[in-house]
């Protein structure tokens, strides 16, 4: 299949047997929407969006129910082609490349930009083979590999400890807070550029929380992040630059420490004091 | 902008709390009646199952022996003391797991469609779906019909016409084990269908996001995640296209059914006999229904035990798919 | 109004209570001295504790109010009072010690005043009450014109010192009064001081601008927030 993304170095898309896993490029990866507007039908959801992500920092998307935030998210992987009705006009560029374009290879993107779900959704497989088949969609078979990574990635969602003597159990034995744990370890297993993440910690309770928070910290040194909440004082805690949105469009964009001290215009005041939204 | 505060104060004395009486202060005369009414029901359903079955077993019972079973009808079919139905019990289970290789695959790849590729707006969805919902409301004769106009003479005569035909004598255009059992196939298809569609929804979208998001294609995420989920509801439409398919006389009356082979079906070509063909055999061709009766009502309760132990396999086969898919835990 | 607001709203209130309890006690030490009221120096005395009290009730109410994580003009509003209750705590210290210093002058003869008190006293005391209507309209204008003014008040501060020196060298018998009276004015430049303080803090709560140390640190001025 065409793809307009830099290659995967040395071959997992070649799958050769005992391969090492992909390496990313090196060159800085940014994301960024021009104009972008997007429709639900007769609707407008996005209104002229115009964003610059970037790299290896967390950037928050906050704002009421309703006003674009998730959808804007899901534009970057494109999740939104799952909905019939949805038409999109400009631009949405991933590392440069206009990711709506006629040749590109949704499935690479995936891989570059990964995705961590509100509710957490493991597969109802062990929790050994819910990362191990992510990997195996990269190519991989050989399985000290996979052990190797599968390790790594759940050192790196900070559950390893938890979980490393029962890793061929079922995931759906798990916690809420060590299943969207397990989630993030499946989502940086394949070792994507961006993590986009839709309220991960929505549905937990605030020790899981504060857990995925801290983890979130953590991550930012090897990954881009996005993550979209409606808890500002999360926003507060662990982003790096918050883009307020209101009713499609973008309101304000700016360091987390302006938009939550001091914001320029009045609606991100209001919403960020609560007084309404 | 005013937020408007909810005014909560209830003066004192202006409410009282009402929590002394809970006793019911008069009998509930309609929940009472309802519930009689389905208890009656209920035992109604079992009353009649059950005089069937008693009559079924008294009369059956001197016909019913273990030779009965396992011997063929060779010699003479209508007299209790030499009459078998093994071969009706071998081509009754070949007809119905021949059925079963032809109805899942189909049935399942049009519920995959219908459900995860389809637009649910499109014309030829809607055609789809209702040319199933027809499907499930046609009689069965009209599907032997079918079986005969299509499969035997259509299909068959092509088939026949073609390379695939030898000789003079038809081959394919004749009725065979084959094109009963694809006749059976295309009236079990609904079921089969409607339960995988049911069993595909089931599985929260949240399972095939998380799959597409690592990079998976829609297929890979078909076969590798929503199908093993979806197995054990797919086995239910199995179960209950076999459950019809056992007892079905009409569909394979000009299809395939036989009043005699002397051998059992080996090719696909072949011709088979039949449990619930031969109970028609039996009410009317026989000489002596007095001493037929027996033999009828015996076929009857092997027909029923047929189909008895076909569902409990494939129940057991699913039991155990559901144990497995919880064992993880 | 919402309950958040409310909380609010009375924080606001306590801190001009406390200002307008400061100011008045500022005005009836000056007062004191002015009329040789011993009397009136020590009702200002004992007006102190109820504003040590203020301070308390003040900064518990703040630190609450912080553990329910207000953002922006609101995280803003609550800093401001709680550095501006610390400010006039002080201010109403220093004007137990004029009213002390007033008490002690009653005691000895009146001094031919060689510097005008209450010239500099009617400074600070409109310094002290045009920072707190500053504060209650959020006037941001008005807050920046104040800062200049602390630097006359030091000026004359200092003028007024060199004279006193003056006159406790030339005439040996006034030298207890002479303290006394720099004493009062050294009181007088810490109140404007704080007064000055205020004003910065008035408008980093309604610009978010931290124009505290400008001078020192250099600091150039930045796009104020709408």
């Amino acid at each position: 299949m065409n793809s307009l993304m830099p290659p995967l170095a040395q071959g997992a898309a070649a799958a050769k047997p005992g391969g090492s896993p992909p390496q990313m490029p090196s060159r800085p990866m940014v994301m960024e929407t021009r104009g972008l507007s997007l429709y639900y039908g007769r609707t407008q959801a996005l209104k002229e969006i115009s964003i610059e992500i970037e790299e290896k920092i967390v950037t928050a998307f906050i704002g009421p129910s309703g006003c674009g935030k998730s959808t804007l998210l899901r534009c970057f992987n494109r999740m939104n082609d799952l909905i019939d009705s949805v038409r999109i006009d400009g631009q949405v560029l991933v590392g440069g490349y206009d990711i709506n374009g006629p040749d590109m290879d949704v499935i690479e993107l995936r891989k570059r930009v990964g995705m961590v779900f509100q509710r957490s959704n493991p597969f109802p497989k062990s929790i050994h083979e819910n990362i191990a088949f992510a990997l195996r969609l990269q190519g991989l078979r050989d399985r000290s590999t996979i052990d190797g990574i599968v390790e790594q990635s759940l050192r790196g969602a900070a559950l390893w400890d938890e979980v490393k003597d029962r890793l061929h159990t079922s995931a759906l034995g798990l916690s809420g807070g060590q299943q969207q744990r397990l989630c993030i370890a499946r989502a940086i297993a394949i070792k994507p550029t961006v993590i986009l993440m839709d309220e991960p910690a929505s549905a937990l309770d605030p020790i899981a929380t504060a857990r995925v928070e801290e983890l979130i910290l953590e991550l930012k040194k090897d990954f881009t992040i996005v993550i979209v909440t409606h808890n500002m004082q999360q926003a507060a805690r662990i982003s790096d630059r918050t883009a307020f949105f209101y009713l499609g469009a973008l309101v304000e964009y700016d360091t987390t420490q302006t938009i939550f001290t001091a914001p320029s215009k009045k609606q991100t005041e209001d919403y960020v004091t609560g007084r309404f939204g | 902008m005013d937020v408007q505060t909810p005014q909560l104060h209830f003066e004192p004395g202006e409410r009282e709390p009402e929590l002394i009486h809970f006793r019911a202060k008069s009998r509930d005369w309609a929940s009472c009646l309802f519930t009689g009414l389905t208890g009656l029901a209920t035992w109604l359903i079992l009353g009649m199952l059950g005089v069937i079955l008693v009559n079924i077993l008294v009369n059956g019972w001197t016909g019913l022996s273990w030779r009965f079973i396992i011997s063929n009808s060779d010699q003479d079919m209508f007299d209790v003391n030499k009459a078998g139905v093994l071969p009706m019990i071998v081509g009754t289970a070949a007809r119905v797991i021949l059925m079963t290789l032809f109805v899942i695959p189909v049935g399942v790849t049009t519920a995959i469609y219908l459900t995860e590729y389809a637009r649910t707006t499109s014309l030829l969805t809607r055609i789809i779906r209702g040319a199933v919902n027809n499907l499930a409301g046609v009689p069965s004769i009209v599907f032997g019909l079918f079986g005969l106009g299509f499969f035997i003479l259509f299909v068959g005569g092509l088939m026949d016409r073609s390379v695939l035909g030898g000789g003079p004598e038809p081959r394919w255009g004749k009725p065979a084990i084959l094109w009963a059992s694809l006749t059976l196939a295309v009236m079990t298809l609904p079921v089969v269908i409607v339960a995988t569609e049911e069993s595909l929804k089931a599985i929260p979208q949240g399972l095939r996001e998380a799959s597409l998001a690592l990079g998976a294609t829609k297929l890979q995420t078909i076969l590798q995640i929503v199908l093993p989920q979806a197995m054990p509801g797919i086995m239910t439409g199995g179960i209950l296209s076999v459950s019809r398919a056992a007892g079905e006389v009409a569909p394979i009356l000009f299809t395939g059914a036989a009043y005699y082979m002397a051998s059992y079906p080996k090719a696909l070509t072949d011709q088979f006999m039949d449990l619930g063909y031969h109970v028609f055999i039996l009410s009317t061709q026989s000489p002596n229904i007095e001493q037929t009766r027996p033999i009828l009502y015996a076929t009857v309760v092997v027909l029923l035990l047929l189909t008895f132990a076909l569902n409990f396999v494939a129940i057991l086969i699913r039991t155990r798919m559901r144990k497995q898919m919880r064992a993880l835990h | 109004m919402t309950h958040h607001e409310q909380e609010l709203s009375e924080l606001k209130q306590r801190l001009l209570n406390m200002g307008s309890r400061a100011e008045l006690a500022v005005a009836q030490a000056i007062e004191a001295l002015t009329n040789r009221d011993a009397d009136l120096a020590r009702r200002v005395r004992e007006g102190d504790t109820a504003i040590d009290q203020l301070e308390l009730e003040i900064d518990d109410q703040a630190v609450r109010l912080l553990s329910h994580a207000p953002l922006a003009g609101d995280l803003r509003l609550v800093l401001v009072i709680m550095r501006a209750s610390q400010n006039l705590e002080r201010v109403a210290d220093e004007a137990c010690k004029i009213a002390n210093r007033a008490r002690d002058l009653t005691d000895e003869p009146p001094l031919k005043a060689a510097v005008d008190i209450p010239h500099i006293a009617r400074m600070v005391l409109d310094m002290v009450k045009r920072v707190l209507d500053a504060f209650v309209r959020g006037d941001v204008d008005e807050a920046r014109s104040l800062i200049p003014l602390d630097k006359e008040v030091d000026a004359l501060h200092k003028e007024y010192s060199e004279r006193l020196v003056g006159l406790m060298t030339q005439d040996p018998d006034t030298i207890q009064r002479c303290l006394h009276y720099l004493t009062i004015i050294k009181r007088l430049e810490r109140i404007a001081d704080h007064a000055k303080n205020m004003a910065e803090e008035i408008v980093f709560m309604c610009e978010a601008q931290d124009i505290r140390h400008a001078a020192k640190l250099g600091t150039p001025p930045q796009e104020p927030a709408p």
